[in-house]
């Protein structure tokens, strides 16, 4: 049962998600990426998607891989399930537990996630960088300059001008790509 | 009860509100929650918000759900929390769902595909944006280097389902666990 999967696997998901919606990409890759429900390019276009609609980032990629897998049921399920954990979570805090940051093993505990967590998502820009440029990681299978040159204009306006809006990065490269990929095609 | 009622829905369409008009995510809204519910509304107050952000970033799960359920629970209890989430979310699903419906005919344009084959490029960049930013929060002693070295080295090169879930697992306990020995050393 897809619907069943779905929600499980969002279920999942969101329960391990911890500091934030770009904590899930290593998660999204591992289950979802893996069961074959997004290749990688499809993967990217809906983080793009995603960061360039309003709303929070792991729901909006919940709905976008339910809704692609199971329709408007599976975009709900999806979506129910990466929101669930959440909300039981914070109601057992917000009712049971008075002063939450007092109990400060949760604190230690989060004190080891967060550089697993960067290392996790380190791996995952290494394995996309080879794979936009190269094809693949470790393989080479073919040099796209046009994706090295994207990537190098995006990071110096990032670090240029750091209050820039991410959706115009987004915009930017979305322009730079149809420009280059159309008049030069690899 | 009827204004608590009126305060229930109102939960709702100011979460709504607030899911409507952030873009990128759960940090980005804390300063619209700010504005609506501490200024506007005073519904709560200065401490309580920053007790409610301290919660959402160390508990699992979505920032943005994390901080209305605890907000509309605080202010009108379990239904609350459910109307102020349900809000926060709905503008996403509708919103979403609609792209989602035309996205692969969109796609299916030439220009369209080079666009995004160049915005692809672009995004690994705010990824790796993102985890600067989570690098600069995250403790910086030898022991989180090694743990960060050990996740980026597993990640890269073995193949497994549940790694992530495993290495996170792992994480809280190397963390628990080795404030308890510093802990010990220090009483000692």
């Amino acid at each position: 049962m897809i619907y069943v999967e779905l929600f499980f696997v969002f279920f999942l998901i969101g329960l391990f998600t911890i500091g934030g919606g770009y904590a899930m990409i290593p998660l999204i890759e591992d289950q979802v990426v893996s069961r074959g429900w997004l290749t990688y390019e499809k993967m990217l276009n809906f983080f793009a998607i995603a960061e360039s609609t309003p709303g929070p980032f792991a729901v909006n990629t919940a709905t976008l891989v339910g809704f692609e897998q199971g329709g408007w049921l599976g975009a709900f399920v999806a979506t129910l399930g990466v929101i669930l954990p959440s909300f039981i979570i914070i109601l057992i805090i917000a009712k049971f537990i008075q002063n939450f940051m007092k109990y400060e093993k949760f604190q230690w505990a989060l004190q080891g996630v967060k550089p697993i967590v960067v290392g996790m998502i380190a791996a995952v820009v290494v394995n996309l960088v080879f794979k936009n440029i190269f094809g693949g990681l470790f393989a080479f299978s073919y040099f796209d300059y046009i994706a090295l040159s994207i990537m190098v204009i995006i990071v110096v306006l990032r670090w240029r001008f750091k209050k820039l809006n991410p959706i115009y990065l987004i915009i930017i490269s979305g322009l730079l790509g149809m420009l280059a990929y159309t008049f030069f095609p690899i | 009860m009827v204004a608590n009622m009126n305060k229930k829905w109102e939960l709702f369409f100011t979460f709504f509100k607030i899911g409507l008009f952030t873009f990128g995510g759960g940090y980005a809204m804390i300063p619209l929650i700010h504005h609506e519910l501490v200024e506007k509304k005073q519904w709560i107050n200065d401490d309580e918000m920053v007790n409610m952000i301290a919660i959402a970033e160390s508990t699992p799960g979505v920032i943005a759900v994390n901080s209305a359920t605890f907000v509309g629970y605080k202010i009108a209890k379990f239904w609350g929390g459910l109307l102020a989430t349900i809000g926060v979310v709905l503008p996403s699903f509708i919103i979403i769902s609609l792209i989602a419906l035309f996205f692969e005919n969109f796609l299916a344009i030439p220009l369209v595909a080079a666009a995004f084959k160049g915005i692809r490029a672009g995004v690994v960049v705010l990824i790796l944006n993102a985890c600067l930013k989570l690098y600069k929060k995250s403790p910086k002693t030898a022991l989180a280097y090694l743990l960060m070295a050990l996740a980026l080295g597993l990640s890269l090169f073995v193949d497994f389902q549940y790694l992530s879930f495993l290495l996170i697992v792992f994480g809280m306990v190397v963390g628990i666990t080795s404030q308890m020995i510093k802990r010990k050393k220090e009483i000692k």
